[in-house]
């Protein structure tokens, strides 16, 4: 944690505007990218992980929109000198975050069935994406994209250049899609649920070539999941959301060992382990997410709680704090709450 | 592709044959026949028609051999070229179709030209900027372009020419060309007469075209690959046009088709407005007169263009979208 990070996410709020009244998808997010690191974001459906992807692309669709916060980018400027960029405050349509996004910052989706458009062959979307950032003719991006698919492990590059995404199993397709997002070297690859729409076996090799392909680029990882084993799997540091705002954050090995906030507490529980003894029940965490319209008072996780405290958590919102040099909560347990700040 | 291509081809040719047994049974379901409207004619004009005359006439046209002989005879000539003599004005039904045929043609693809041109811009805005002022602007005006009946369209614009602009709206022609022969100057001055008709036959298709286009649109906009392709960082003009606009496409061309008979048989009624010289009116006339040789050959006219249409539809359909392309590989 000595060299500053690559991307800082402060105070992020992206609000959905709707008839009903403003929907909080991520209230207040805040965490930090290293260089070469790999970030696990955690958390059930609906916590704001997928929108705060999104927000940091500036790519949020209408009704969304960023209300509040910095997304800080360091990046060298056109002169070479070292800088700092606020995409936040980007124009979404702009030149600038259009260089950013695909070039410096790249996605993967998904759903690697509905993420390609089925019009145009996989070698004319990568071509495109490589010649949209890069100043190179078509025979030098094809022949690029070519050694990509080779390099994510698709057999026979030279015709799969030339195939439609629907010719292409899940698992090519997907590797395909990271092909593309690598195009352009990005600095950062956020990786949204990479691995969801995929089956077991292909899974586990997607995840072996995500971390193959960053040891050697050294790119830095955002790998976007609801799933703890991907986390344990892939991550240095593990954020962990609920109800668009960040509730505990840390190295992987804390956040697996010494979990702070009773919903991190909770999401490991509810693991399925071989260990467990036959026919127990799995733990699961009570009751469901509360619907967007109708978001409790204090602390969002105060219903679902075990260690609720009456009086105090409904009242009153938990900040994240610092609990050691490394790790973050956002929990009352750890902290009184400030008397001037009722929620 | 081209085993495909070749199957719809000769599926084609049985669809036109189909519709040459339709059109000529359509012909003959009516009670009577040419002749009986003739005498009728005669009769009402103060003439006395005898028995035999009328059976003199009916076996000069034929028309007392049974009807798979007189189908024969009829496709027989067609073979030939020969579509056969217009009963009603004694004339090959060529000599009365040609030129109609092409100026319907030509009246068509203007409307077609006209629509397509209005709609895909204005449809595409519309999706892309949904719920904004100009999007509800288009909309209330696509309402109000459907509900208006083309023919009261045509009479409006016909008014507002002739009284505001002192104009001579009617046909396709002036009156000095009317019967010139074909030279520069008349192809200029049916140029200047195209764009009124053209508008008043499209107006109903651009109306509905702009609603379909706008909502095919909007759900495209909405699935994953149009966010995968913003997040490489294309500019939003490029991406729209490039993936959501394409697979929108396809219900476009899926209804060419279908597109031009609609403009000749629904353009009846403006034609008559309008005076113009297309089919239209013409087989209405035919219709009417139980002109047998002049009806069959619109009814079959019309037919192949609805096939033809339909074929070149497919093709299309196949050129742009991969995926009916390996479908139909299989």
């Amino acid at each position: 944690m000595t060299n500053s990070p690559i991307l800082t996410v402060d105070n992020l709020k992206t609000y959905f505007f709707t008839d009903e009244g403003a929907v909080r998808a991520v209230d207040g997010a805040s965490f930090e990218v290293h260089a070469g690191k790999t970030v696990g974001i955690v958390g059930e459906s609906g916590c704001g992980k997928s929108v705060t992807a999104l927000s940091i692309l500036r790519i949020v669709q209408r009704p969304g929109r960023i209300v509040e916060g910095a997304i800080r980018l360091r990046r060298a400027d056109a002169s070479g000198k070292r800088g700092e960029v606020d995409l936040a405050s980007l124009d979404p349509e702009g030149a600038e975050i259009r260089a950013i996004r695909g070039g410096e910052i790249a996605l993967v989706f998904q759903e690697p069935m509905t993420s390609f458009s089925p019009h145009y062959t996989i070698g004319n979307q990568i071509v495109e994406t490589i010649q949209l950032h890069q100043a190179v003719g078509k025979a030098e991006a094809r022949s690029r994209t070519i050694e990509l698919l080779r390099m994510v492990g698709i057999p026979r590059p030279e015709r799969r250049i030339d195939e439609y995404p629907f010719e292409l199993s899940g698992g090519l397709r997907q590797r395909v899609m990271i092909a593309m997002a690598l195009s352009c070297n990005p600095k950062i690859l956020i990786a949204d649920e990479p691995t969801t729409a995929l089956d077991v076996t292909t899974q586990a090799q997607i995840l072996d070539l995500l971390r193959d392909i960053q040891a050697r680029t050294q790119m830095s990882v955002i790998i976007i999941t609801h799933d703890m084993g991907v986390i344990a799997e892939m991550a240095d540091d593990v954020i962990v959301m609920y109800l668009g705002r960040v509730v505990e954050s840390g190295p992987v090995d804390e956040i697996f060992h010494a979990p702070k906030h009773p919903y991190t507490q909770a999401l490991l529980r509810s693991i399925p382990s071989i260990f467990a003894e036959p026919r127990s029940k799995l733990p699961t965490i009570a009751g469901s997410i509360p619907h967007p319209h109708n978001r409790p008072s204090g602390c969002p996780f105060h219903p679902r709680c075990a260690e609720a405290m009456p009086g105090l958590c409904e009242r009153h919102a938990p900040q994240l704090l610092p609990l050691s040099p490394s790790q973050k909560a956002s929990c009352f347990l750890y902290h009184e709450p400030e008397e001037v700040a009722p929620a | 592709m081209l085993t495909y291509t070749i199957h719809r081809f000769l599926l084609a040719l049985v669809t036109i044959w189909a519709i040459s047994v339709l059109s000529f049974a359509i012909i003959q379901l009516p009670p009577g026949d040419y002749v009986t409207a003739y005498i009728a004619q005669l009769a009402s004009s103060g003439v006395d028609v005898t028995p035999e005359f009328a059976e003199n006439l009916r076996q000069q046209y034929g028309l007392d051999s049974p009807i798979w002989v007189q189908y024969m005879k009829w496709m027989q000539q067609i073979a030939r070229g020969n579509f056969g003599r217009s009963l009603e004005w004694q004339v090959p039904v060529m000599t009365i179709i040609g030129d109609r045929l092409w100026l319907t043609m030509t009246v068509s693809v203007s409307a077609v030209v006209f629509t397509w041109a209005l709609a895909l811009p204005i449809g595409i805005y519309s999706a892309v900027r949904q719920y904004s002022i100009a999007d509800y602007i288009f909309t209330f005006i696509g309402f109000i372009g459907l509900a208006v009946p083309s023919f009261l369209l045509a009479l409006i614009l016909m008014y507002v020419g002739f009284r505001y602009f002192g104009a001579n709206i009617g046909g396709l022609f002036s009156p000095e060309y009317l019967v010139a022969d074909w030279s520069l100057a008349k192809v200029w001055d049916l140029i200047k007469h195209l764009p009124l008709p053209a508008i008043i036959l499209g107006t109903a298709g651009t109306a509905q075209l702009i609603r379909i286009m706008r909502a095919n649109l909007l759900d495209e906009l909405r699935k994953p690959y149009v966010i995968t392709a913003r997040a490489k960082g294309m500019s939003e003009f490029r991406l729209i046009l490039k993936y959501p606009v394409r697979a929108a496409l396809n219900p476009f061309v899926s209804t060419l088709g279908y597109l031009f008979p609609f403009i000749i048989s629904g353009s009846i009624i403006v034609a008559l407005v309008l005076s113009l010289p297309t089919i239209g009116p013409l087989l209405l006339k035919a219709l009417v007169a139980q002109d047998m040789f002049l009806a069959g050959t619109i009814v079959l006219f019309l037919g192949i263009m609805t096939v033809l249409g339909t074929f070149i539809s497919d093709i299309l359909l196949m050129w742009i979208d991969p995926r009916i392309r390996f479908e139909r590989r299989e």
